[in-house]
């Protein structure tokens, strides 16, 4: 790729820092109160909390479009008011619930904005902007000349994230991006959006009302309540296994515990083998070893490992061959990356048991029980590796 | 009776009264435009004075246009500068008033994205908000340009007035067809500039038509 060398991330830090808009009265909308938090390089901190709670007026800060009353902000231990303000924002992507694109610049000169404004030469501010459209998904080709009004809300949402980080910045600013969309396309954004911070590491401050959303997006999640006070800072499965406060339980709500499901994926649990025979298998051997497994079904498989049924251990026949006649029809089929909760949703569904997990070219690996699920959702967050181990034997 | 035979006769003058009108049209909105475009950066700057400076135009804008001309007379004289002080005058409240509201119609998150991402004071208001406000400004200088060419007639009576000259002449000798040709053409000449300047305006915003119209 063409692109210039990434800077490394940056950390950001709040000391201290108060917004009052009015001197009398604490609780304005958007005042922030004493808030103290610190944003490590390369995660996604996501600022959620009612309207009002001054959420916004953080995020605003930090590019300084709202000055703080008092405190400081530090962006790798450096205080953001002794640097150059243009110069600062320069530096930092900024995406908006608006989108904000311009919308008499073609599409390609909205992308290439803070290059342009830097003064990079020509032909590399027009490269920088087909690969920037590629990188979120859009085809350059037919996007680059097209006007801001002549797209899709969604294709306008990718521009500005492309917009964005046209500079490399090591800092974004993401107020609401995926809030002007319907759920369907704020579904895709946010899964593309989370590929590509696995690339890109930015250090980005994420602004939402939504609490799945946060729990989604969030390496840290910082819950703030009404009158700018930081409620809860810490990893969404910190948030909704320990709720600190009884405001911080409301808002992440009644139904917590299937939230914590859909932070984890198959993958984090440790498999359970199943007992697995081929066609063609001997029924005696078959039913031998099917006898001693907790589990009391046997897994039918082909020649190459991929699952063709269950058969009941007391119904595996006494002698002869193991058929494809005696299975009965498969649980659902998942993989590693299935999150817990759509996977308890699915068991639930078909009514079993046990769901089987199988990798990329369909051969077994393991299967998940419903009660390992529920062992998972059990366990605090700090014995989560125990319970991944636990649930071999469960 | 009516001399049509006037009119093939007379062709070259009915050409220079025409070239003197389109000059008196364009000295004043060009100097109103300036002035216009002035007074409303200032205006964007120090939001208290645009209703003392809109106030002060919009109370020339109300003095009859004989009346003013007749005012200025005993200062400038029948001179050129009499005539282009009104008609400048004319324009200035139409100009800053569609100026402001073509800065005031560029939308808050557009703003807020150019500061954000680091645009200074300057490079917003001339690579953002002044391009997005073309179509109001493009707007008020038709309807500023149309009402001067109107306008220039009137400046016939202190011995400019292009066309004006023609058709005052007209009725002064009784040579009809001479008024009707003054008047055909300066409506003629509003129309084709009125035309121009929406061509023009449309060029210069080809983002409006992509969206299928302003």
């Amino acid at each position: 790729m063409a692109a210039p060398p990434t800077p490394s991330a940056s950390t950001v830090e709040f000391r201290h820092v108060t917004k009052r808009y009015d001197s009398r009265a604490k609780n304005t909308p958007g005042a922030v109160n004493d808030l103290s938090l610190t944003v490590p390089a390369g995660k996604i901190c996501v600022l959620v909390g009612p309207s009002g709670c001054g959420k916004t007026t953080s995020l605003k800060m930090v590019n300084r479009l709202i000055d703080p009353t008092s405190g400081q902000i530090l962006i790798d231990g450096v205080d953001i008011m002794t640097r150059e303000v243009t110069e600062l924002r320069r530096g930092i992507g900024y995406v908006i619930q608006q989108v904000g694109l311009f919308p008499h610049q073609t599409i390609g000169e909205n992308v290439i904005t803070v290059p342009r404004l830097m003064g990079w030469p020509k032909a590399r501010q027009r490269a920088r902007a087909d690969e920037l459209l590629a990188l979120v998904g859009l085809e350059p080709g037919t996007h680059r000349d097209r006007y801001p009004a002549q797209l899709s809300g969604g294709e306008r949402q990718r521009v500005g994230v492309a917009r964005a980080l046209a500079a490399d910045p090591p800092i974004m600013l993401m107020d609401e991006p995926f809030g002007a969309v319907d759920p369907i396309v704020r579904e895709r954004l946010q899964n593309e959006f989370l590929r590509l911070q696995e690339e890109l590491a930015k250090t980005i401050l994420f602004v939402t009302h939504d609490i799945d959303e946060a729990i989604k997006m969030g390496d840290l999640v910082a819950v703030m309540d009404r009158g700018g006070i930081l409620a809860q800072f810490g990893a969404p499965e910190e948030i909704l296994a320990q709720p600190a406060s009884d405001f911080v339980a409301r808002f992440v709500g009644v139904d917590r515990g299937l939230k914590r499901l859909s932070l984890s994926r198959v993958g984090d649990l440790e498999l359970q083998a199943a007992v697995t025979a081929q066609i063609g298998d001997d029924c005696g051997d078959a039913r031998r070893r099917a006898a001693t497994d907790p589990f009391p079904y046997l897994l039918l498989v082909d020649a190459d490992g991929r699952p063709i049924g269950w058969v009941r251990r007391d119904a595996i026949p006494t002698e002869g061959r193991l058929t494809e006649a005696i299975a009965i029809p498969m649980s659902p089929l998942l993989d590693r990356r299935t999150t817990l909760k759509d996977a308890l949703s699915l068991l639930l569904e078909a009514d079993v048991q046990a769901g089987i997990v199988v990798d990329h070219k369909g051969r077994v690996e393991g299967i998940v029980t419903v009660d390992a699920i529920a062992e998972r959702l059990r366990s605090s967050p700090s014995d989560v590796a125990a319970a991944s181990a636990a649930s071999v034997d469960a | 009776m009516i001399r049509w035979d006037w009119i093939p006769g007379n062709l070259g003058q009915l050409a220079a009264a025409l070239a003197d009108h389109v000059l008196l049209t364009a000295i004043a909105v060009s100097v109103g435009f300036a002035l216009s475009l002035a007074l409303a950066l200032v205006i964007y700057r120090r939001r208290s004075l645009y209703a003392p400076i809109a106030g002060f135009a919009g109370i020339l804008y109300t003095i009859p246009s004989l009346a003013l001309f007749a005012f200025l007379v005993p200062f400038t004289g029948l001179s050129l500068l009499t005539a282009e002080i009104g008609l400048v005058s004319y324009t200035l409240l139409i100009l800053i008033r569609n100026i402001m509201a073509g800065l005031d119609s560029v939308a808050p998150d557009i703003r807020e994205a150019a500061e954000g991402m680091g645009y200074t004071p300057y490079q917003r208001l001339v690579r953002v908000e002044l391009p997005l406000a073309t179509p109001l400004i493009v707007a008020g200088l038709r309807i500023a340009t149309v009402t001067t060419i109107g306008l220039v007639m009137v400046t016939a009576l202190i011995g400019e007035g292009g066309l004006g000259q023609v058709m005052l002449r007209g009725f002064n000798f009784r040579n009809y067809a001479a008024v009707y040709a003054g008047a055909a053409v300066t409506v003629g000449l509003a129309i084709v500039v009125d035309l121009a300047l929406t061509g023009l305006g449309r060029l210069a915003t080809p983002w409006a038509r992509a969206r299928g119209g302003t």
